[in-house]
């Protein structure tokens, strides 16, 4: 069953890549987290697919159809010219991806990994609040450090308009 | 059981491999500011699945679920910074195409 979540997450990457339409690339990103986020599931992470379903499938993807909207379409010429640079451009990755499966799958790595003892506390509330607080503080940086970034591109954005 | 996981890591290695080159793939060739990004939104997911499969393989899921909390965090501010950019750029050029943004170009 994984496999198949795998190879459909795969084809949402690809699709996401190789298609013309900037909202349909937008789609199948949010597509992609969604198919990522089943996997999560099935990999016992319910937290982080949660977070990655609402987060990344959701948030993002509306971010993306925002800026998609604001910025202008092409003219009819220029989207019939940037069809064929792309398919110069694009047609090889579908090409890599096919020879880079078929080589690594009969690629036999032996990896020589001893395992952990499994984990006795499981609970990953507990560990974010007490083994991982600079995480946490690092993220309240990070997050203060975008508004503010935000603010101030919008507000020079701003300046210039008016 | 550990060659067992071990090999299901080694799978779960060869989709994020695929995942990377589709990623890198699209921030090389495209031309296009915002598929740049998405390209680099691959490029995450990537990431997060390799986090998410060394913690099933490890049997630590609870702190790759942290982990991977804090990257989905980070992944998000630094996709609105960069859309942020991204519209800056529109807005003064007229355009998303990378090749009309060799100003600082040495």
């Amino acid at each position: 069953m994984e496999s198949l979540i795998l190879i459909i997450l795969v084809a949402a990457a690809l699709f996401t890549v190789m298609t013309r339409s900037l909202l349909r690339a937008a789609i199948g990103l949010a597509l992609t987290s969604a198919v990522l986020s089943i996997l999560m599931f099935r990999l016992d992470c319910p937290m982080a697919a949660v977070f990655e379903l609402s987060v990344c499938a959701g948030l993002i993807s509306a971010l993306f159809f925002s800026i998609i909207t604001i910025t202008e379409p092409l003219t009819p010429e220029k989207v019939e010219e940037e069809r064929r640079a792309r398919m110069t451009r694009f047609w090889y990755l579908p090409v890599i991806l096919v020879i880079a499966g078929i080589v690594l799958s009969f690629l036999s790595v032996s990896i020589h990994l001893k395992l952990p003892v499994p984990e006795a506390n499981n609970d990953v509330r507990a560990i974010l609040w007490h083994l991982r607080q600079l995480d946490l503080v690092g993220q309240v940086i990070i997050l203060l450090a975008g508004v503010f970034g935000i603010v101030i591109l919008l507000k020079e954005a701003g300046k210039k308009n008016g | 059981m550990d060659s067992q996981l071990i090999h299901l890591f080694w799978t779960f290695s060869i989709y994020v491999i695929m995942l990377l080159i589709i990623g890198g793939y699209c921030m090389l060739a495209t031309l296009n500011l915002v598929r740049a990004l998405i390209g680099l939104e691959i490029l995450m997911k990537a990431v997060t699945l390799l986090i998410i499969a060394a913690g099933y393989v490890s049997r630590h899921p609870a702190q790759a679920q942290a982990l991977v909390i804090t990257l989905i965090v980070i992944e998000t501010v630094g996709i609105a910074i960069a859309m942020g950019i991204v519209l800056s750029i529109y807005r003064h050029k007229k355009s998303l195409d990378s090749r009309n943004i060799m100003s600082l170009k040495g």
